[in-house]
């Protein structure tokens, strides 16, 4: 993957086979026009309004809202089990991906079927699957409503597709050369896949666990029926967001939310940046 | 390549236990817990009641019920009518033409599928509610309410499901390269006949493919629909809403009927994304 020449530097388009792009004509110009118009309605404006919202009250108000004992340990609680979840799914979505890609065994085809059911399921879905056996009636006897080990369930059933489903492809790719010549220069399973597959699954693996990092931070829908939202024990920063909003202070929901978003952005700059980086080194 | 076959099929313990700890965690993560929802659903409510696939049904023909999964198709089928005319447009804009900003709206574009759904509903609610929305006191006075009716539903779902139909077109326009595209508008085709005869066909299936996760995707939507929606049985509740609400008001017998069904739409979307990528990857 990275031992072929590096392809000239230049700007994207220069590099796609069939080469040119159109201008502009007027059709197409209104098409755009129409186009961002509809975006901006539907999207802009709307994420502009809640950034407004947080900034109306000045920068004091913002972090007064933020500093807050109870919306901290929110945010704080959030933070901490989306980067647990994250460093679990790092691991174990590689190994499932590994499991998926070089073994063979009968019934393979059905388990790559069930990757991808958490991501297919409505989140509050999610949730009451989860409920179903590990809730108050459950069958083997865990109650995790209420409890953080309930939320860190949920939020690694919604993440389970990330880093598998990035890791998959790449994997798939990769010539068995490298791995051949390790292995006869003496170099055991072990460290040629720390030395030879490791290194270049890393991107993949960064790219699904950003992925699976923002949806963590952001999940609601499957936490609603397990976090019990008790203040400074179980209670998420988008289920702040809501109890702020029930307890009409849109200020204070606007600002959780614009730190939100800005994770959001973060991360999908990041993931813009590695897969250009990626593209170009070829 | 006699030897990459010895290396694959050089099983130690260690791929044996990797495979057998994979099942195991699929298994306790998912596969386990989504069988004790299809027990649960057709298991009796009381232990002298009837249970089974009658019982079932009839939990599914209550009125609220029908309401709310007709609710929830209505706002399905217009996100997903909406999206899938603004995705292929912008596709073709994003991939066939050269503006300034461009590479800036190819980034926002992807940005919905990242905010979380609470934000999506609140940033709704913050510019369009009558209250206190930026816009809502002018729609009022020309008659249109967004937030706590239909259309703010539609528009919190299109919000949440916007680029996945143009991820699906995106990679397959560039794919394609414009050679046929150029070659047909120097033979005189206008830009329609272009796009019905030459890209449209080429896209077909990307489209199809893009529909289907944007429907499975709508009918689910849970966290944006909360916020914008009064949420209450005839009002604006959802299917994914009445779920919530009668587990919460201990009718969990309702809740998993309709999350059953919701399960069989979401599996039924993955047998036809399976069946969709077949001919795709033939061709």
């Amino acid at each position: 993957m990275s031992t072929t020449v590096a392809p000239p530097v230049g700007p994207a388009r220069t590099r796609r086979p069939s080469g040119g792009l159109f201008r502009l004509s007027t059709a197409s110009g209104i098409g755009l026009g129409l186009s961002l118009v509809w975006f901006s309605i539907l999207v802009l404006l709307p994420l502009s309004a809640v950034v407004g919202a947080a900034a109306a009250g000045g920068w004091t108000a913002f972090a007064g809202t933020l500093t807050d004992p109870q919306t901290f340990a929110a945010l704080r609680l959030t933070v901490v089990e989306a980067l647990l979840v994250t460093v679990v799914n790092a691991v174990i979505g590689t190994i499932v991906a590994w499991v998926l890609v070089r073994d063979d065994f009968v019934g393979k085809r059905l388990l790559d079927v069930v990757i991808d059911i958490p991501f297919a399921l409505p989140t509050i879905v999610a949730g009451l699957v989860l409920l179903s056996l590990y809730g108050p009636e459950s069958p083997v006897g865990f109650n995790i409503v209420n409890t953080r080990e309930g939320i860190f369930l949920a939020l690694l059933f919604v993440t389970l597709p990330f880093v598998v489903r990035t890791v998959q492809p790449v994997l798939m790719e990769i010539e068995v050369e490298a791995e051949e010549a390790a292995a006869s220069l003496g170099a055991s399973r072990f460290t040629t896949f720390r030395r030879v597959i490791l290194p270049s699954l890393v991107p993949a693996i960064t790219a699904g666990s950003s992925l699976g990092f923002a949806r963590a931070i952001s999940e609601f829908g499957s936490l609603v029926l397990i976090s019990g939202n008790t203040p400074y024990q179980t209670e998420v920063a988008s289920l702040k967001i809501l109890k702020f909003l029930e307890g009409d202070n849109q200020a204070g929901a606007a600002a959780v939310a614009v730190l939100l978003l800005l994770v959001a952005v973060v991360v999908i700059v990041a993931l813009d940046i590695i897969s250009r980086r990626v593209a170009r080194r070829g | 390549m006699a030897e990459t076959k010895e290396i694959r099929q050089h099983k130690s313990v260690v791929t044996y236990g990797l495979r057998f700890f994979v099942i195991a965690y699929l298994f306790v993560l998912v596969v386990w817990p989504l069988s004790e929802v299809v027990k649960r659903t057709f298991a009796p409510v009381e232990p002298d009641a009837a249970g089974g696939f009658g019982a079932f049904l009839e939990r599914l023909q209550d009125p609220s019920v029908t309401y709310a999964f007709g609710l929830t198709v209505t706002c399905a089928f217009w996100a997903v009518l909406i999206n899938t005319v603004f995705g292929v447009g912008i596709s073709l804009l994003l991939v066939r033409y050269d503006f300034p900003g461009k590479r800036v709206l190819s980034v926002l574009v992807d940005l919905p599928m990242s905010v979380s759904p609470v934000v999506v509903g609140l940033a709704l609610v913050l510019a369009y509610s009558t209250g206190s929305g930026w816009f809502g006191s002018a729609l009022e006075s020309v008659g249109i309410f967004v937030i706590g009716s239909t259309p703010g539903l539609i528009m919190a779902t299109a919000f949440v499901s916007l680029p996945l139909v143009i991820r699906e077109i995106i990679p397959v326009l560039e794919e394609i390269g414009t050679d046929a595209e150029m070659a047909a508008s120097s033979l005189g085709a206008n830009a329609w006949q272009s796009f019905r005869r030459i890209t449209l066909p080429s896209i077909k299936w990307a489209v199809a493919y893009g529909v289907v996760l944007s429907l499975a995707r709508s009918l689910g939507e849970f966290g944006a629909v909360k916020i914008v929606s009064p949420g209450a049985e005839f009002r604006g509740e959802t299917a994914t809403l009445l779920i919530q609400n009668r587990y919460g008001n201990y009718d969990e017998s309702t809740a998993y009927a309709a999350a059953f069904v919701l399960v069989l739409a979401a599996v039924l979307a993955l047998v036809v994304v399976t069946f969709i990528r077949r001919p795709e990857e033939r061709s």
